[in-house]
């Protein structure tokens, strides 16, 4: 099957900043891919290469097997696009706004109309729909902003950053209308930093950072690539955090003490893992809280993959901090 | 705002691939939406308005006094001066709006579209164009209420007019220049400013020949005096055409010349920035 998207070796400078280092990137029809990244790791930039907004400095990729670099007009054909900007038109109505769009995509005045009513309808926008959008909410601002890229019925849909600043109820509601879209066949390509909104959405995610593809699988698959699994020990007294850290350090890898919530952690290779450290935690004499073994959450393999960005740690517990 | 909707998903209307609208249905919708935001924004189009009144009745009964046109009322000098003028006082929100669009996205959605990109700028020149054009009939309409009279056959007077639509059609081309170049609108807002002192340093408000010697040459030859002279002269008849150092059908070719190379360069440069941006 072609693939719905094919990046290979994508290239992108901006003065001095390298924004594509060498991409890679296939995403498969049917599927929601998410490229998950901090702040300016380039997902942003794959977004606008694959709308045809840019081109890359060097590399391929093609839209559903046509090459976006030689046809940029098919492509745009296929795709539709909705920013981490709502780029609609505040002095109109919702319900304007799609029939623009509409009639740009091609369609004649009827069919438009009519498109736009399904699209309305499909969003739950109808209510709002003859009202100007200077009068919206954010997030049905966004959700109209969705609805626009959604009027020539994309075969591609790409969503920068769908949910960036919004409320969670909001955002809520717009996973709830992606899931949607999904379901009636459209592929997507979105873009986050939040992790449970790509752990939420997608069937495949593709962690990038600095420009590059640094991990991609489903989100099962990443959860396990952080190392087996996570032990993690809560004390209550913070003098307490060393010795339970040294105690971790001998068990497992990659230690991790979070000395705000007094927990230390480790990735481990098995539950015996646990008998050890428990063991050893006694002997010393550490007064444990709480003493866990767990998956490890897609922070906890962000962390392991990128090194340290605790951008993205903050913004995935804090939906307002973008 | 209901989540509990059963949410019917229509099915595909055609088989993914659109079409997309050709140039002029693209270039008339993407018009269409310039129009409605002015249109929809009561706050512009009283302002401009308002703004075009104090300013010719300042220069009209203020400056007015000062000023003498030999062989012709000063009225009958500066309205024709005023209207041709007027095209870029008018004219220059566009960059402000161009810039606004890049800035909020808009340009992005609509460069993604399967639409020729070109509609995009067409669209929005045709649009500020046209608002440009109801603006220059304000103007002129209070022109008359100021008491100008026209000494043109009334053929001439419309051909002066269309000149007008013509020069602000060049205009916008600039203005959406800048809006593309500034990066935000309040730059854009700042850099179109700066073509005020044009209307000032050309035959627009004063004769030429009144400005100290080291001013004449930029005044004569800069693009605006031969606009405002060819507006003058279709307009003002006899009288007015006495005024001018060469004929009115010199200062049209001119103007003309002008208005084909702004849009030229212009038009380019634009659409250079507007499809790398």
């Amino acid at each position: 099957m072609t693939p719905i998207l094919q990046a290979r070796g994508l290239t992108k400078r901006f003065g001095r900043t390298q924004a594509l280092a060498g991409l890679d990137l296939v995403v498969r029809p049917g599927r929601v891919a998410a490229l998950l990244g901090p702040n300016g790791a380039g997902k942003t930039t794959v977004v606008r290469a694959v709308a045809t907004l840019l081109r890359p400095d060097q590399g391929a990729l093609s839209v559903a097997g046509i090459d976006a670099l030689r046809h940029p007009a098919q492509v745009r054909q296929l795709i539709g696009l909705a920013g981490q900007y709502a780029a609609v038109e505040p002095a109109m109505t919702g319900r304007e706004n799609l029939e623009m769009v509409g009639r740009l995509f091609g369609l004649k005045h009827k069919r438009a109309r009519a498109a736009a009513i399904a699209v309305l309808d499909q969003l739950q926008l109808t209510e709002d729909a003859d009202r100007l959008v200077r009068t919206y909410s954010g997030g049905l601002r966004r959700r109209l902003d969705l609805g626009v890229s959604l009027v020539g019925t994309p075969r591609l849909l790409l969503l920068d950053e769908p949910t960036a600043g919004l409320d969670p109820a909001s955002r809520g509601q717009l996973w709830d209308a992606i899931r949607q879209l999904v379901a009636s066949g459209t592929d997507v390509l979105l873009t986050t930093q939040y992790l449970d909104e790509a752990d939420q959405l997608a069937a495949d995610i593709v962690i990038i950072d600095h420009g590059q593809v640094i991990a991609a699988g489903t989100p099962a698959e990443l959860k396990t690539l952080a190392g087996d699994d996570v032990l993690e020990v809560h004390v209550r007294d913070a003098e307490a955090l060393p010795g339970a850290a040294t105690v971790l350090s001998t068990v497992g890898r990659d230690l991790r003490v979070d000395l705000a919530t007094h927990r230390a952690s480790v990735a481990v290779d098995g539950t015996h893992r646990l008998l050890e450290a428990v063991r050893a935690l006694d002997h010393l004499g550490v007064p444990v809280e709480d003493i866990s073994l767990r998956r490890a959450t897609l922070d906890e393999v962000f962390l392991t993959l990128t090194g340290a960005s605790t951008d993205l740690i903050d913004s995935s517990t804090d939906p307002e901090a973008a | 705002m209901t989540d509990t909707a059963a949410m019917t998903v229509p099915s595909p209307a055609q088989a993914w691939v659109n079409s997309g609208a050709g140039f002029w249905p693209s270039s008339l919708a993407v018009a269409r939406r310039t129009v409605r935001k002015f249109v929809r924004t009561p706050q512009l189009l009283v302002l401009a308005t308002v703004q075009s009144a104090i300013f010719l009745v300042i220069f009209r009964y203020i400056f007015g006094g000062a000023i003498t046109v030999e062989g012709l009322p000063y009225v009958n000098f500066l309205v024709p001066g005023f209207v041709t003028a007027a095209v870029l006082y008018s004219g220059m929100g566009a960059a402000a709006g161009v810039a606004e669009d890049l800035q909020q996205g808009l340009f992005d959605r609509l460069r993604s579209l399967p639409i020729p990109r070109a509609s995009v700028m067409a669209g929005r020149c045709l649009a500020d164009t046209a608002l440009v054009t109801w603006s220059l009939v304000v103007g002129a309409a209070l022109g008359f209420a100021v008491g100008y009279r026209m000494e043109g056959s009334v053929a001439a007077g419309l051909a002066a007019f269309g000149l007008c639509v013509l020069f602000s059609f060049a205009f916008e081309w600039l203005f959406i220049t800048i809006g593309l170049v500034a990066g935000n609108a309040q730059a854009a807002q700042g850099i179109s400013v700066l073509v005020t002192p044009l209307t000032f340093v050309s035959s627009a408000f004063v004769p030429v020949e009144s400005m100290p010697g080291w001013l004449q040459p930029f005044a004569e030859h800069q693009p605006l005096t031969p606009m405002v002279n060819a507006v003058r002269g279709l307009a003002g008849g006899p009288q007015a055409q006495a005024l001018l150092d060469h004929s009115t059908a010199y200062y049209v070719g001119l103007s003309l010349i002008w208005t084909t190379a702004i849009v030229v360069v212009f038009g380019l440069v634009a659409a250079w920035r507007f499809s790398r941006s």
